[in-house]
């Protein structure tokens, strides 16, 4: 029995459900918050070593065997992404605790953060793609509380905009599940694998892969990413950091997932467009991240760089392009949480969002202005942090199969970024100290340690990537080789 | 002015009966024919929003002391519950569990889990839509 499988999501709406009882015991509210993140750290790590030894693990919900009813599966790939949401999602909460304030505590905060969770988790682990849809709205609508949450005016304009741009593409959504369904007869993903395998992509399939890929494109904010920098800097620093690492996260992993395991048969066509996607968007978050003085639109932008990077991987879609795009994604996820919460907190500290508003910002907080350092190198790739690896790995993918574009724009944007990033070091970190002593923001200890812990997790996944090496070549491996993953669900009996 | 809208009141005192017991034949039958949970808990709120446009929110808040959001919260919890009763019988995920009993007065009726989770589902369908009209009833 596999009952662990469904804990990822389980366990958070449990305690979401729960929280709402004690509103006002904001130190249980914490506590239990922290503590199922904690507990599934602890699962994901016993799930992926349980993966190696045992292959794809499954659960059928209710005991209806697969392709009859709705079940969870964990491969390598959905239990790396859930192990680095709840590493992320712990720290994001950590980082609450001191900047979030009571009035939203007491709002039910911790039971939306942990409904999130829950969505995000869920969205991972499903095999059955209208569940697919059912966890990106519990996602949704608890982001669409997180975002609005505070009710200032400027968070209400951009809810309406983030509310109305997901609506839209939910519908989108599942008018693309209907025409497949329709098409193929079946939601479990990997019988829809087989049946489309059985039939050939014909020309409809290959049409209905594009609503799919528009709809996940809004999601993830490939190309489709105008709405991305206005809602993703009006939430509060712990909310905007959770949505920076996790939200478009799952947009992309579900492009991945539809792309290997459903619409593989025609990479021509649907992977070049993909790659198309990819460095548009590669050159559009650049322009706006070099474009903007305010250091909230330039981390959005940084966003939508990566979002780029990691889908170049997939467009090339060898077995070392697949590995860096999962490593990458892997570092995205730890990094933009921590590029965030450094940018709030920065905004904290001198009181405004414009770059030429502070300066000297390193005077009086030393350890503060390194961690950004930190950050800024491994966005850029140095060799000893995370984002390296990914980045070698993609671009000897792009090498292997020739696509020499692709190649020059990721690198290019690797520059753009260090670009952007030391922009803000040198103006706001270096030069003759605006805040006095008497007067500076005192750091709290709470804002300053997870940003530690982040840091550590970005330099911990750069020196022990040998230690993630077998988990993510069986994770591009499975992506590769769909069979996998139809036998494990549709022949394991 | 005063309204006197004794007629509506009266009616009202009756009819609010009649959905209710609809509300819960609905909530029962839907095992096998049309109803279930979301409409049953639909029927039942719009009882509550009847009494809560004839008589004002007070009276109704006085007669009724629910808090509906922990309404809601209870359905929900209830539902997501009865999945983690699947961790104490070392069963998978929301399996249901039936069984045919004899009962006193009705003879033999088939019991599921199910209902449980209907329940839920219920409770939070008439939690949440009565929050909804409550919170958009208030003046700010």
């Amino acid at each position: 029995m596999n009952n662990l499988l469904v804990l990822p999501m389980a366990l958070p709406v449990l305690a979401g459900i729960i929280l709402i009882f004690f509103r006002n015991q904001i130190k249980l509210q914490r506590g239990i918050s922290l503590g199922v993140s904690f507990a599934n750290i602890g699962i994901a790590i016993y799930l992926l070593n349980r993966i190696q030894e045992e292959g794809i693990l499954r659960l059928d919900f209710g005991g209806w065997e697969p392709p009859f009813g709705i079940l969870f599966v964990a491969d390598s790939f959905s239990v790396i992404l859930v192990l680095i949401t709840s590493i992320v999602a712990a720290i994001c909460l950590l980082y609450a605790f001191s900047s979030i304030g009571k009035s939203h505590e007491k709002m039910l905060f911790y039971s939306f953060v942990n409904f999130l969770i829950a969505g995000v988790n869920g969205s991972f682990l499903t095999g059955d793609l209208f569940n697919l849809y059912v966890n990106f709205e519990v996602m949704l609508l608890a982001s669409y509380v997180l975002i609005a949450l505070g009710g200032k005016k400027i968070q209400l304009r951009e809810s309406i905009k983030y509310v109305v741009i997901n609506v839209l593409s939910s519908w989108f959504f599942l008018i693309a599940i209907a025409y497949l369904y329709g098409s193929v007869g079946t939601l479990n993903m990997a019988h829809i694998s087989e049946r489309i395998a059985e039939s050939g992509q014909t020309p409809l399939l290959t049409g209905i892969s594009m609503v799919f890929l528009t709809v996940f494109a809004l999601k993830s904010g490939l190309l489709l990413y105008f709405w991305l920098p206005g809602s993703y800097s009006v939430p509060p620093t712990a909310v905007a950091a959770l949505f920076g690492a996790l939200l478009t996260k799952v947009g992309i992993y579900a492009i991945i997932r539809v792309f290997t395991l459903f619409f593989y048969h025609d990479p021509d066509f649907t992977h070049t467009i993909i790659g198309i996607l990819a460095g548009v968007s590669l050159i559009g978050g650049s322009i706006g991240a070099v474009a903007y003085k305010d250091i909230r639109q330039i981390v959005s932008y940084n966003v939508v760089i990566g979002v780029g990077f990691i889908l170049i991987g997939l467009s090339v879609g060898t077995q070392a392009a697949l590995e860096g795009s999962i490593y990458y994604l892997m570092h995205d996820m730890i990094v933009k949480a921590l590029l965030f919460l450094l940018a709030g907190t920065m905004i904290k500290v001198a009181g405004s969002a414009s770059m030429d508003e502070m300066s000297g910002l390193i005077r009086n907080y030393p350890l503060f202005g390194w961690l950004f350092f930190i950050v800024m190198i491994s966005l850029a790739g140095m060799p000893p942090l995370s984002g390296f690896i990914g980045k070698v790995l993609i671009g000897q993918g792009t090498v292997e199969t020739g696509s020499y574009v692709l190649l020059a724009l990721a690198f290019l944007s690797s520059i753009v970024v260090l670009y952007s990033l030391l922009r803000i070091f040198l103006n706001c970190f270096w030069g003759e100290t605006m805040i006095s002593f008497e007067d500076e923001v005192p750091m709290k200890m709470g804002w300053l340690i997870p940003c530690v812990l982040l840091s550590a997790a970005t330099i911990g996944l750069g020196l022990g990537t040998e230690v993630f090496a077998p988990y993510v070549s069986d994770a591009a491996n499975t992506l590769l080789n769909p069979q996998i993953y139809i036998d494990a669900i549709l022949y394991d009996k | 002015m005063k309204i006197n809208n004794v007629i509506l009141r009266t009616v009202t005192r009756i009819v609010v009966y009649i959905i209710l017991t609809l509300a819960v034949y609905l909530f029962l039958a839907g095992h096998n024919n049309p109803g279930g949970g979301f409409i049953g808990g639909l029927v039942l709120s719009s009882a509550f929003v009847l009494l809560f446009i004839v008589f004002d929110i007070e009276t109704i808040e006085k007669a009724i002391p629910f808090d509906f959001k922990k309404v809601a919260a209870l359905g929900a919890f209830l539902a997501v519950g009865t999945g983690f009763g699947a961790f104490v019988f070392d069963v998978p995920f929301l399996t249901q569990a039936f069984g045919y009993f004899n009962l006193p007065f009705f003879g033999e009726v088939e019991l599921t889990t199910v209902t449980i989770f209907e329940l839920g589902v219920a409770l939070v369908v008439v939690g949440v839509v009565v929050t909804i009209i409550l919170s958009i009833s208030e003046d700010v």
